[in-house]
């Protein structure tokens, strides 16, 4: 086990730095100035309502949306935006982005595997086309990653023809597959049925156990209480209250995080 | 009663009469063949990049693509290919130049009008399935680094493609009964064979009972190729679950 304790600031150079994180659509603001550092090692729970902006903060950090404001900057290399003709922030460097995008692997709620692809193909298609990989070794990569989320013998099915568990699953091992340092989830259990969340937690929860370097965002309280050794909870576009688990989640300061986490007991 | 007798007498068709005709008929399909697959294969060449142009719109090309397919899906064929066949022999311009040795034969000028009209329509054809492509599946591809070249050719077009089969399998057999047009500018394809044929006998309407088993066969060989490789593209189409 990695010690998870917290980090003290200026103790090492954070991984994955977030600063001043703002983000708007059209006339709504939905972040409001987010500020995160990643270590390695972190097992980062982003709690909130829905409308909070954990999704969409998410999204930011690999510039799935693009930040109206803000920086971020993986093992210290910022990423380079510029602003368009209408005033707008807008990513300068596309190639740049793409470099960072292949070492933060993302997890979707909605699995979004490659539906005219099998699983394997779904898994060494990163490998192959974005890191450059043989095909013989992407495969034998998948086929670990298979056997490691338990759907070794499913390799040649279709998405369609596997429960949303098992998409899930495959949808890890296809992040995994690209070997990111970092590792983005965005509320992987709640588009599943309730029966099917527990396989899938148990392998982020082995995943951060390994080390892994995480962001998760989740409804899962449990799962922030024992997997993460840090949770932030987001409301309405800012960070409310951010702390170890143990700590924040036996005494939180904020009434709206105590009530939140009251209203999850149920 | 003889085979003769029989086929020239009592038979709806003389058979017998057809069949000493053979080769004219086979002209006749071999150019509705070329007719067909010729300006398809080019359609479907042309489509792609132009879906893409539509599908991403892109400034300043869009617009012109879209007033492009606009204008040949908003008229009939038989119109364009007049245009380009009795029209273009009227402009100096074209006959002084090499355009006037492709545009006085009536082959290239059936075959040029072909090609862009269903150009036009495989374009639309293949924007609305590049445009229906999932969101989450296009973000997945970004989400792992994929460069914009890449993901269009590895996961939007293969999507759309699959997208587009069942729609592209009518446009194809549409293509293939508006060839018949090609007989109007005097070229001899399956339903000019038929002309020819009725016309030399003083027959009604035996020639085109012949032309329409023609047309029959074809579009059921057509649906079979396509059943088929429906079966090989849309495996991945689960029959109960719809995500």
């Amino acid at each position: 086990m990695f010690d998870h304790s917290q980090t003290e600031p200026g103790r090492e150079r954070a991984k994955l730095e977030i600063r001043d994180l703002h983000k708007s659509f059209g006339a709504l603001d939905v972040l409001k100035g987010v500020s995160l550092d990643a270590h390695d090692h972190d097992v980062i729970s982003i709690l909130g309502a829905s409308g909070s902006g954990k999704s969409t903060f998410l999204r930011c950090i690999n510039f799935l949306e693009t930040p109206t404001r803000g920086s971020i900057a993986l093992n210290g290399e910022t990423i380079r935006t510029r602003l368009s003709p209408q005033g707008q922030q807008e990513p300068a460097d596309g190639r740049q982005i793409e470099k960072m995008r292949a070492r933060l692997a993302m997890v979707f709620q909605s699995f979004n595997l490659w539906s005219h692809m099998t699983l394997l193909e779904n898994i060494i298609e990163g490998p192959i086309h974005v890191l450059g990989l043989g095909r013989k070794e992407a495969v034998e990569r998948a086929e670990a990653l298979l056997a490691k989320v338990g759907l070794h013998d499913r390799k040649t099915y279709y998405p369609a023809f596997l429960s949303g568990g098992q998409q899930q699953r495959g949808a890890i091992a296809r992040a995994l597959a690209m070997e990111p340092e970092i590792m983005l989830f965005d509320e992987p259990t709640s588009a599943l049925d309730p029966e099917l969340v527990g396989e899938v937690l148990n392998i982020i929860r082995a995943l951060a156990e390994e080390g892994r370097t995480m962001i998760v965002v989740t409804h899962e309280i449990a799962f922030a209480r024992e997997a993460s050794n840090r949770v932030v909870f987001l409301r309405d576009g800012e960070i409310e209250e951010q702390g170890a688990p143990e700590n924040v989640m036996a005494h939180p300061t904020s009434p709206h995080f105590e009530r939140f986490l009251a209203r999850a007991r149920h | 009663m003889s085979l003769t007798e029989f086929s020239e007498n009592y038979a709806p068709v003389d058979f017998m009469l057809v069949a000493q005709h053979w080769s004219l008929f086979l002209l006749g399909l071999r150019n509705t063949l070329i007719l067909l697959t010729g300006p398809l294969v080019l359609s479907c060449l042309f489509a792609v990049p132009l879906a893409l142009i539509r599908a991403n719109r892109v400034p300043v090309a869009n617009p012109i693509i879209f007033a492009y397919t606009y204008l040949f899906r908003g008229t009939p064929l038989l119109v364009q290919l007049y245009l380009l066949y009795y029209g273009a022999a009227q402009f100096s311009l074209i006959r002084d130049t090499f355009l006037w040795t492709v545009l006085r034969e009536a082959w290239w000028c059936a075959f040029i009008s072909f090609t862009l009209c269903s150009t036009a329509y495989i374009t639309e054809i293949l924007r609305g399935a590049i445009e229906t492509v999932p969101k989450g599946e296009i973000e997945a591809a970004k989400a792992c680094g994929m460069s914009p070249s890449t993901r269009t050719r590895r996961i939007i077009l293969p999507n759309a493609f699959r997208r587009a089969l069942p729609a592209f399998s009518n446009e194809v057999i549409f293509t293939l009964h508006s060839t018949v047009l090609a007989s109007t500018v005097t070229i001899i394809d399956i339903l000019g064979a038929a002309r020819l044929f009725n016309n030399k006998y003083y027959l009604a309407f035996d020639g085109f009972i012949v032309a329409a088993l023609l047309y029959m066969t074809l579009v059921y060989t057509i649906n079979r190729g396509f059943k088929f490789w429906e079966g090989k593209w849309h495996r991945h189409l689960s029959r109960e679950r719809t995500t």
